[in-house]
């Protein structure tokens, strides 16, 4: 066995003894979830309920409800989210084992993600997308028998749409291997769509939207007397975007007066970055925090920051040695 | 026909949008352009799991190294998109109960809900939180407080980083707050700015801003820029090279 595969065994030998151990020492076990039973209630005729959902539900109301009724049926463990914890949680570990180097489990995980990512944004658009706005318009009455029921008799099939769907068949052309010209016809109608939609947006909310708010009083008055607090945020706003867009000037060579500017302007910048470099790690580092607290809490319950299990298991141990519960 | 037929749809399909906006009895044209837009968009989903599908295949095929990540990565695929296509486990519509086909396709407690909720999200925001490591590693080897720059980007992610924290809160505590004086003088504003909950809110209301207003006027002149560029012919490089 090659020593770094040695490595990864013993890792995972620990990691096996501890979920062991861990099992042992809480005899509810860990990493369970549970449910309620919710019925639906469609018609009148049937008001108990064509069919049942399941909603997560703490286990503290799990065993209230096994400690009032053993034989209530409402409140339960649920195998598939039980399952659905313990493999997002492995998950989570395979991804974090990158951080030692790349290895086999990383690449299962990185797989998994692919496969699921591609397939939930081609259904999220057939269903949310392609559905409703092509087929919906050009075909409403066989919409309307299979899937949107809802949809208003109104709706006429409007032959406009067959644009779209002729240059959606010329789009997925290009997975042919002859004729890949014929998908630049629905390539050049997005990208001119695009650029037109980006145009304006980006001149109306971006350039216009931010000069206007550049334009402040640099001499402010609050109830009749000079501010001179906010008069001062207010010039260095209006010089800081001025310097800096002196600095993104490049048409005059940045020397004397303009080179100054321009210095101060990537001095703005530079604060800039070092704003959006802290915003970011302490996103990220925020995003770690709630992924260990899953694992700490979902998985192996070593913290309940919520109470949703400690105080019932708590009450469960306690109240029976009075004589309640 | 080849290249003067996209040039011609990318013109038209771009200043169709751009009319709509400044002419309301056109802003139909541009709202059904739009939608059209949508569309285009969700087939290119379409194309984009094909050519998924289509690689990993060959990869299987010729057996090249990691083929086996492939067939995970294509039964996954498979998988997640039959659920959610074929709605499998999804109850209708409840003021469409008679119509299988009526409820939506992400339900609580369907196959595909329990994939996006067990698979992708915590995949997706393990990923991203592992970047922390990375940010963190790289800013301790690149970042040197060599020069004026270097020290205001630095001493900026280090007030940001503190100024969220209890710590930085705690740190300084002594310096007297403006938030319970009434009517505030400048000097008062300025020794209250010092504590580093009010420095972080002060970098990033005053010189953040202008920093960032500067890029988007910059970004919006470079896209116009760049649009009017494709939409008026003179950028041709979506058409590629030009040998078909």
């Amino acid at each position: 066995m090659k020593p770094e595969n040695r490595w990864w065994v013993i890792l995972f030998a620990i990691g096996a003894v501890l979920l062991i151990a861990r099992w042992f020492v809480m005899p509810d076990g860990f990493g369970r979830a549970y449910v309620k039973a919710v019925p639906q209630a469609v018609d009148a005729e049937n008001p108990d309920g064509r069919w049942v959902i399941y909603e997560q539900a703490p286990m503290a109301d799990y065993l209230d409800a096994e400690r009032t009724n053993a034989d209530q049926s409402v409140y339960g463990p649920s195998v598939s989210r039980t399952l659905g914890t313990w493999i997002a949680a492995l998950l989570t570990l395979f991804v974090l084992s990158f951080v030692i180097r790349d290895n086999p489990l990383y690449k299962v995980a990185e797989s998994i993600f692919i496969g699921v990512s591609a397939a939930y944004w081609m259904v999220t658009g057939f269903w949310d997308t392609i559905v409703p706005n092509l087929l919906g318009k050009l075909a409403p009455g066989l919409l309307r028998d299979w899937a949107v029921p809802g949809l208003g008799d109104d709706q006429h099939p409007e032959l406009a749409y067959l644009v779209p769907l002729i240059l959606g068949i010329m789009l997925l052309w290009r997975l042919s291997p002859v004729g890949g010209w014929i998908s630049r016809w629905p390539m050049a109608f997005i990208i001119g769509t695009f650029c037109g939609l980006r145009l304006m947006s980006f001149l109306h909310a971006d350039f216009l939207t931010q000069i206007r708010n550049t334009i402040v009083s640099l001499y402010v008055v609050d109830n009749g007397s000079f501010d001179a607090w906010q008069s001062l945020k207010n010039l260095i706003l209006v010089v800081g975007v001025l310097c800096c867009l002196v600095y993104f000037f490049f048409s005059l060579e940045h020397k004397g007066l303009v080179g100054n500017t321009a210095r101060v302007g990537i001095w703005f910048l530079m604060i800039t970055f070092g704003a959006a470099f802290g915003y970011t790690v302490m996103g990220r580092i925020a995003l770690l925090a709630i992924r260990i607290e899953f694992l700490m809490d979902d998985w192996l319950w070593l913290i309940d920051p919520t109470n949703k299990r400690l105080l019932a298991e708590a009450a469960g141990f306690f109240l029976p040695l009075f004589g309640m519960g | 026909m080849k290249r003067t037929a996209p040039l011609l749809i990318a013109s038209i399909a771009g200043f169709v949008m751009i009319v709509a906006y400044f002419i309301p009895r056109t802003q139909t044209w541009g709202e059904d352009v739009s939608v059209w837009f949508d569309i285009l968009a969700a087939i290119a989903f379409i194309l984009g799991g094909g050519n998924l599908l289509r690689v990993q295949l060959k990869k299987i095929s010729d057996r090249r190294p990691g083929w086996a990540y492939a067939a995970i990565t294509l039964i996954a695929f498979v998988v997640m998109l039959t659920c959610g296509l074929l709605k499998i486990g999804s109850h209708p519509n409840e003021q469409h109960p008679a119509f299988a086909w009526s409820g939506t396709y992400n339900q609580t407690g369907t196959p595909f809900w329990w994939m996006y909720e067990y698979l992708i999200v915590p995949l997706q925001s393990t990923i991203f939180a592992m970047l922390a490591f990375y940010v963190a590693s790289a800013a301790f080897r690149a970042f040197r407080a060599k020069n004026v720059e270097a020290i205001l980007l630095l001493g900026t992610a280090f007030v940001i980083l503190l100024g969220r924290t209890a710590a930085g809160v705690f740190l300084t505590d002594f310096i007297p707050s403006d938030v319970l004086i009434e009517d505030p003088t400048f000097m008062q504003h300025l020794i209250s700015t010092l504590r580093l909950e009010n420095l972080t809110v002060f970098l990033m209301d005053i010189f953040n801003t202008a920093g960032n207003r500067a890029i988007m006027i910059g970004i919006a002149l470079g896209t116009a820029s760049v649009s009017l560029k494709i939409l008026l012919g003179v950028d041709r490089s979506y058409l590629g090279s030009g040998e078909d």
